[in-house]
């Protein structure tokens, strides 16, 4: 069983055409076995987390009752995107397994809404937001060996407690961008394939081993974001995790929240904050 | 590339003599399956070594798929009756009149003879790129050699194309629809009966099939209701030669006329989309109108709405408003507009 599809083109080559499609279930059952193997191990085997020492509480007395996290914007792109991007999962891997629906045009004019909207995120994240934030510094590297040393019985040093996004979220993002983007460019270059509103159709703007390829490489992405929502949707529901999913509905969590997740030192709440509109502006 | 050869690849050859045996085998292989009707379909694939199934189920020794049963609420044919046992059918020629003209210009009379009607409905599309093998959409690809400015597609779809721009080749299927026939079929979870227009799908739903027909599924027969028995009925096929083609474009309709207006009607054309496509817009535009030029000319313009022709296939919409026209207006009253 291979993990492609080839057929033969009218020149006699051998080229890609596309995934295998049992991939989506490989994709489904990883999803659910993490969850499996991740709650199991909070539930029976976790020790309780300790962080490095607490920040005086003198230097947190102006943190409000209401941290602002994310502002109407951010979350605007936020549910933008996941309905772009479940739209997206079903109207491809639903026809596969047999729930049959004209899910062309739903499927493309969903990848233009996630196209834009992505767009979007990267000015906004690059020109109005702290862009440096979601991405891993140092104390995040540090912190992480440090953690799997103590996972595995080994000395080392509590970690520091998060900045304003946890490693984890920060390496889920990086994830999702990896596959985003993949199933993105592929996907705007596939839809000169089909009938739309934005370019006249030609099917021979490469040849049938370049297109292969991109058709495996947007299966692959694809069936990547299966796994990735899942688990995604998995810590949105958690209970530990529940104030962060709150915190992208109305933009902001609780002080009690903040303090305990986060380091107020390496996520600096101004002062003045009080609105999530303030959140996460370059001050 | 597809290559005529004399020997078809090796395959195991099931011949079940009833229909639960029939389906049993089909359910019992799935995929590995290949339905065997008349086999004028058929053949040119196992010959051309397209398509290479496992095992081929022939129903030719099924006698309950043969023949025509006639009742007071209609006739039902057996999926596996011949095309020629249809034109030459009494009743058939009496009262449904359509199914036995758009039989008749089926390809030719030692077509017809071996031919059966489930096969008609159930035959592939006739796009030579996929017929001669290439991995295009309909045969799992990602391409479309028709749909491009280079392609040969003068006899591709104007209507509903999706990706793959293939039509469906058959001339029964209009006339079915026409008559509101429903189409039973035995599948693994029992009888189950559409109507005729829903046997059929285009690309947007299924882009490797052109009937609902999955694997383990058997079309069993066509029952056609005495409720368009008599009608005024009209079939029309245009084809490049007219000793024995494809269709380019045919159309069918079942008209009922009271006090010289149309009172019901049916009305469907086929060649124009990768289905049969039943003109429901049409048909509701043209009741309470008498059936004439003015009538057909105002159809036949409705009837393209929407039409998008590829590179040479342009002809066929002014070919299909004269049809619908000619198929409202009939032939003496509706004349040709280019």
């Amino acid at each position: 069983m291979g993990l492609l599809e080839w057929a033969t083109d009218p020149w006699g080559k051998l080229v890609p055409i596309h995934i295998a499609w049992f991939l989506i279930w490989v994709a489904v059952i990883a999803g659910l076995l993490f969850f499996i193997v991740h709650a199991t191990y909070l539930r029976y085997f976790a020790k309780p987390r300790q962080f490095a020492a607490e920040v005086p509480l003198p230097a947190v007395s102006h943190v409000p009752a209401r941290v602002p996290r994310h502002s109407l914007v951010a979350r605007a792109f936020h549910w933008i995107m996941a309905a772009s991007m479940f739209t997206l999962l079903f109207t491809a891997f639903l026809p596969r397994l047999g729930v049959q629906f004209p899910w062309v045009t739903w499927h493309w004019v969903a990848g233009a809404v996630l196209t834009a909207s992505v767009i979007f995120h990267i000015l906004h994240a690059s020109f109005w937001l702290d862009f440096w934030s979601i991405w891993p510094d140092r104390i995040d590297i540090t912190d992480a060996r440090n953690r799997i040393l103590r996972f595995m019985g080994r000395p080392a040093p509590p970690p520091r407690k998060f900045a304003k996004y946890p490693l984890e979220n920060k390496l889920y993002h990086a994830a999702i961008i990896a596959a985003g983007l993949s199933a993105i460019v592929t996907g705007v270059l596939m839809m000169s394939r089909v009938r739309t509103i934005f370019f006249p159709r030609n099917p021979y703007l490469f040849s049938d081993m370049t297109w292969g390829m991109m058709y495996v490489l947007h299966g692959l992405a694809g069936v990547g974001l299966i796994a990735l929502i899942m688990v995604h949707v998995y810590f949105g529901i958690r209970p530990e995790k529940r104030p962060i999913t709150k915190s992208m509905i109305l933009g902001w969590m609780s002080r009690d929240f903040y303090l305990e997740e986060h380091d107020p030192t390496r996520w600096v709440v101004p002062a003045t904050a009080s609105s999530p509109e303030s959140a996460g502006t370059k001050d | 590339m597809a290559v005529i050869r004399d020997v078809m690849a090796a395959f195991e050859l099931l011949q079940p003599n009833s229909m639960a045996d029939a389906q049993k085998l089909l359910e019992q292989h799935g995929r590995d399956a290949w339905v065997l009707a008349g086999g004028l379909d058929s053949f040119d694939w196992f010959k051309d070594r397209i398509k290479k199934p496992k095992v081929v189920v022939d129903l030719s020794g099924v006698a309950e798929l043969s023949g025509i049963r006639t009742a007071a609420d209609g006739v039902e044919i057996g999926a596996m009756t011949t095309l020629t046992e249809i034109v030459q059918h009494p009743v058939i020629q009496e009262k449904y009149g359509l199914l036995a003209k758009s039989a008749e210009l089926v390809a030719s009379p030692q077509i017809r003879n071996q031919g059966t009607i489930g096969g008609n409905v159930s035959q592939d599309a006739r796009c030579w790129y996929y017929r001669a093998g290439w991995p295009c959409y309909r045969a799992s690809g990602n391409i479309c050699y028709a749909d491009t400015p280079e392609g040969r597609n003068r006899e591709h779809a104007i209507l509903h194309a999706d990706r793959c721009v293939a039509v469906n080749p058959s001339d029964s299927a209009p006339a079915l629809i026409a008559l509101d026939a429903k189409f039973v079929m035995l599948t693994p979870s029992g009888e189950r009966v559409v109507d005729a227009e829903d046997y059929f799908i285009g690309p947007d739903i299924d882009i490797t099939r052109l009937h609902i027909l999955r694997p383990g599924d058997l079309l069993t027969a066509i029952r056609i209701p005495a409720a368009w028995a008599g009608a005024q009925f009209y079939f029309e096929k245009v084809r490049d030669r007219n000793v024995w083609d494809f269709p380019l474009l045919n159309v069918a309709s079942a008209m009922v006329v009271s006090g010289g207006r149309i009172e019901s009607i049916r009305l469907a054309v086929n060649g124009a989309a990768a289905r049969p496509l039943r003109l429901k817009s049409v048909e509701n535009a043209v009741v309470g109108k008498p059936p004439n030029a003015a009538t057909g000319e105002m159809a036949g313009k409705m009837a393209v709405q929407g039409a998008l022709p590829l590179q040479f296939n342009a002809y066929k919409i002014p070919l299909m408003r004269n049809l619908v026209k000619r198929a409202i207006g009939g032939v003496e009253q509706a004349t040709w507009a280019s």
